[in-house]
């Protein structure tokens, strides 16, 4: 069996990323403070699964894998090094040294196979485990009729061996989310239920104290294993911090980072002061707002109706309507996700094309509902496209409702049309697979999955799964071409109208620094804390 | 008056079963799937399946609300969805700052509303008391939002007399109080205005004003004693009418008590908790009002209790 090691590879990776790193060489110290509106639901790596506790454990744990800062490119983490075998069903890490966790004991192989584990058992009832089923024993554990997955062996305690029951090119990927993060078994097992107020990990910050509702206090990690970082010495994130109120206390000096972003109505106002223009990062993100067309029911059983929407939407003032925080999208697909195809425009914005299309069809009289979040500016965005159907001869009644229920109404199919915001889909990983399987897929496609359209394309689901076999490096670029002709042939079917991408944009005070792209980083959601660092400190 | 005791908490423990009912179905009657927020939008049917087994979401409603009333009268209030850990705590260790901002507005709004009250009514169809009695209008009708984003702008962020939210000291203190009790205030100057008014026509009253007492020793003196009973009585009350501002009110100042717990629970579909704080709220609301109807005869001794 050929095995190629790509030690070379992560070592030239790591090279790569000290521009970001290392140019500046900040100097350790200081302080930061971060608001969100909301409470953390918990810090337990396997369960946490919303954008705000996702970021926190980030900089508490770490994973076999990690993205270079700022980017989304793929370097290795706790493992020092790793080989994949040739038909992809084994992966071998070689665990790096020196790696301990937050309660002084050294991190082993042992650990890494527990957290597995834990992540599939369905006691602790992740929204993750799922992704690691194609580890070996996965059904035999989330069926609750095992407790050890046989995929995973642990030769020595440096040693992880992977056996997978089919090839899996994102699983690199899955390596480095937060479900895959390593937790020590004993401090688990002593927290007992309150594991997710108590995190334990290997990262870059340690967990010091959590007032509920009130604050959570980080301290730099003194043994972190990469050497000078984290620079802030201490990291304070304060809750129940209404945004509007949290920018005056940005612009006070009392904290540093409104983690919740720039509220809607003060977007304008902020962005025109001349003051707050080097405190305002800018950044892409892995992020697609779409309208769903369910095609299993009249009218958008007919792909012309279809087609007919997304030309009938005048994405440029929705784009306008949300003060340009997004670009328009043309494709399911973020631009800032491998796989993007930059040749395909999409549907152009033509009324009149639409009205053909529709009369082509026979439908020319079209009642129909069009489901959103009732959180601004989702209602607003909803008028809009309401009234561009509207103007090609398409009434769209809209039903504006609580998160909740709008998922739930996406669920069953019982909603014809939905508009994403406020629930749409920021990608887990960035492989555009992870736009694919759950959204688009026939997976998703059942009684309360998240396949809103109904969607189910047997044909392009098959070469989904022939794409995601491709594991061996110089098969790279086929398999993002593959990926790319399955997201053209979606268009095709235009089961989605997508509407546009979203921007990040990360307000901080002055007395932190450090690039830009940490402030709008697309793996750590708000803000990646382990490189940012407070000028005063230096 | 033991017998009255006894027939009123009977009476309450049925009026918190009903309400127990009434929450049950609510939560259950919301068109949304809790297993879906969980399991997230990887999942597989096999896994929602298999959480909704572990949450008993597939019994019958009520084989669930039984199993949930046994556990309730044990003082178990369930486990939270989100947060994976047992309301109960996470409510008793959220309403300390919720007690504390209800004394406070109760407080805030008796300083308001009492002197204004008083102040209209010995003014009574002059200027003062039309606009003592605008200002309780606009008070009770201000948004507490509005009132919190207002306040907290003006004194915190301009003014720099108070801090931006938060919680821990006096300072922290005073401005959702106020938020809060602010409404409160306008109606209590309205209640004390027409109930001095009342009391003011009396012949003792005549009395004092013919034997040359001067007018503040009448209004406070002989008008306020008895122009205050029925007011103190409301007070019980207001318990439950804080319990919706709070959710409010918290939110907007970022003070951790079971207003801003409940606001987060609907947010993600936490039924637990949203079950849980409204048990709990309910029990305060049915207290206060036993508490009021209690205290009636202590401060008027002509009202008896039977």
């Amino acid at each position: 069996m050929k095995r190629f090691l790509i030690t070379a590879a992560a070592a030239l990776a790591i090279l790569a990323a000290a521009p970001v790193a290392l140019a500046a060489a900040p100097k350790q110290g200081g302080a930061a403070t971060v608001t969100f509106n909301n409470d953390l639901t918990t810090l337990d790596p396997q369960v946490g699964y919303d954008w705000q506790n996702w970021s926190v454990i980030k900089s508490i744990f770490d994973g076999l894998m990690d993205y270079k800062p700022g980017t989304t490119e793929l370097v290795p983490d706790l493992a020092e090094s790793y080989t994949v075998a040739d038909d992809g069903l084994t992966y071998t890490f070689k665990l790096r040294d020196g790696v301990k966790f937050h309660n002084g004991r050294p991190m082993t192989s042992a650990d890494v196979k527990y957290s597995f584990e834990r992540a599939v058992n369905p006691k602790t009832q992740s929204p993750g485990g799922g992704y690691f089923s194609a580890i070996a024993g996965y059904d035999d554990v989330a069926g609750g009729k095992a407790e050890a997955l046989s995929g995973i062996e642990t030769p020595d305690a440096k040693t992880v061996i992977f056996k997978l029951t089919r090839p899996d090119a994102t699983f690199l990927h899955l390596m480095a989310i937060n479900f895959g993060y390593i937790v020590p078994k004993e401090e688990v097992e002593k927290a007992g239920a309150d594991w997710g107020k108590k995190p334990v990990g290997t990262g870059a910050f340690k967990f010091v104290e959590w007032l509920p509702g009130q604050r959570i206090a980080l301290e730099r990690n003194k043994d972190y294993y990469k050497a000078g970082v984290p620079y802030l010495d201490k990291l304070t994130f304060e809750f129940g911090q209404d945004p509007t109120v949290a920018v005056l206390r940005l612009k006070k000096g009392e904290i540093d980072i409104v983690g919740d972003g720039v509220p809607p109505a003060q977007f304008a106002e902020i962005m025109a002061d001349p003051a707050n223009k080097d405190l305002i990062a800018a950044g892409d993100q892995l992020h697609t707002g779409y309208v769903t067309m369910n095609v299993t029911q009249p009218p958008f059983d007919n792909l012309k109706v279809r087609q007919a929407v997304n030309m009938a939407i005048n994405k440029e003032r929705i784009v306008r309507l949300i003060n340009n925080r997004g670009v328009p999208a043309s494709q399911a697909l973020p631009p800032a996700m491998p796989g993007y195809n930059t040749a395909n425009k999409g549907y152009p914005y033509d009324p009149d094309g639409a009205k053909k299309l529709l009369a082509e069809a026979g439908a020319t009289d079209i009642s129909t509902e069009l489901y959103a979040m009732n959180v601004d500016p989702n209602p607003r965005i909803a008028q809009a496209i309401q009234q561009d159907l509207a103007a090609v001869g398409i009434k769209a009644e809209i039903r504006s409702l609580a998160q909740a229920e709008v998922i739930a109404a996406g669920g069953s199919g019982k909603a014809p049309m939905i508009w994403s915001g406020g629930m749409a889909w920021i990608a887990d990983f960035p492989d555009p697979a992870n736009f694919y399987y759950g959204i688009l897929g026939c997976v998703g496609a059942v009684e309360g999955g998240w396949n809103w359209s109904k969607y189910c394309n047997k044909d392009l689901d098959a070469r989904a799964a022939k794409a995601d076999a491709m594991v061996k490096d110089d098969q790279m670029k086929a398999r993002m071409a593959a990926w790319s002709g399955i997201f053209d042939d979606v268009l095709k079917d235009a089961p989605w109208a997508p509407i546009f991408n979203e921007k990040r944009f990360t307000y901080h005070s002055a007395r932190l620094g450090g690039d830009p792209l940490l402030y709008t980083d697309p793996i750590h959601i708000p803000v990646n804390y382990d490189y940012i660092y407070a000028k005063d400190a230096q | 008056m033991l017998a009255y005791l006894a027939r009123r908490l009977a009476a309450s423990l049925l009026i918190l079963l009903g309400i127990s009912v009434v929450t049950f179905g609510l939560t259950f009657m919301i068109p949304a799937d809790p297993v879906a927020m969980i399991a997230g939008r990887n999942s597989t049917a096999e896994v929602r399946a298999q959480i909704r087994h572990q949450l008993g979401l597939d019994r019958p409603l009520p084989a669930q609300y039984a199993s949930y009333l046994g556990r309730l009268v044990q003082g178990d209030l369930g486990r939270s969805y989100a947060r994976k850990s047992d309301v109960g705590p996470l409510i008793v260790s959220r309403l300390p700052p919720t007690l504390l901002l209800m004394l406070g507005a109760i407080v805030a709004e008796l300083l308001i509303g009492l002197p204004a009250g008083i102040y209209a009514a010995s003014r009574r169809g002059r200027t003062g008391d039309k606009v003592a009695m605008t200002l309780s209008f606009v008070s009770v009708s201000t948004p507490q939002f509005v009132l919190g984003l207002t306040l907290i702008y003006l004194f915190a962020y301009l003014l720099n007399w108070f801090p931006l939210g938060g919680y821990g000291s006096l300072s922290h203190l005073i401005l959702p109080a106020l938020t809060l009790g602010l409404a409160g205030g306008g109606w209590y100057s309205r209640m004390m205005r027409s109930s001095m008014i009342e009391v003011l026509r009396n012949d003792y009253i005549r009395t004092a004003r013919a034997k040359g007492m001067p007018e503040w020793r009448v209004i406070l003196g002989h008008g306020l004693r008895n122009a205050i009973v029925p007011i103190v009585a409301m007070v019980g009350l207001d318990v439950g009418i804080f319990m919706s501002g709070v959710v409010v009110v918290e939110n907007v100042y970022g003070w951790p008590g079971i207003g801003q717990l409940m606001w987060q629970a609907i947010q993600s579909l936490d039924i637990p908790i949203i079950m849980g704080v409204t048990t709990v709220a309910a029990c305060f609301i049915v207290l206060g009002n036993l508490v009021a109807d209690l205290a009636a005869p202590l401060i008027d001794p002509r009202i008896r209790l039977r």
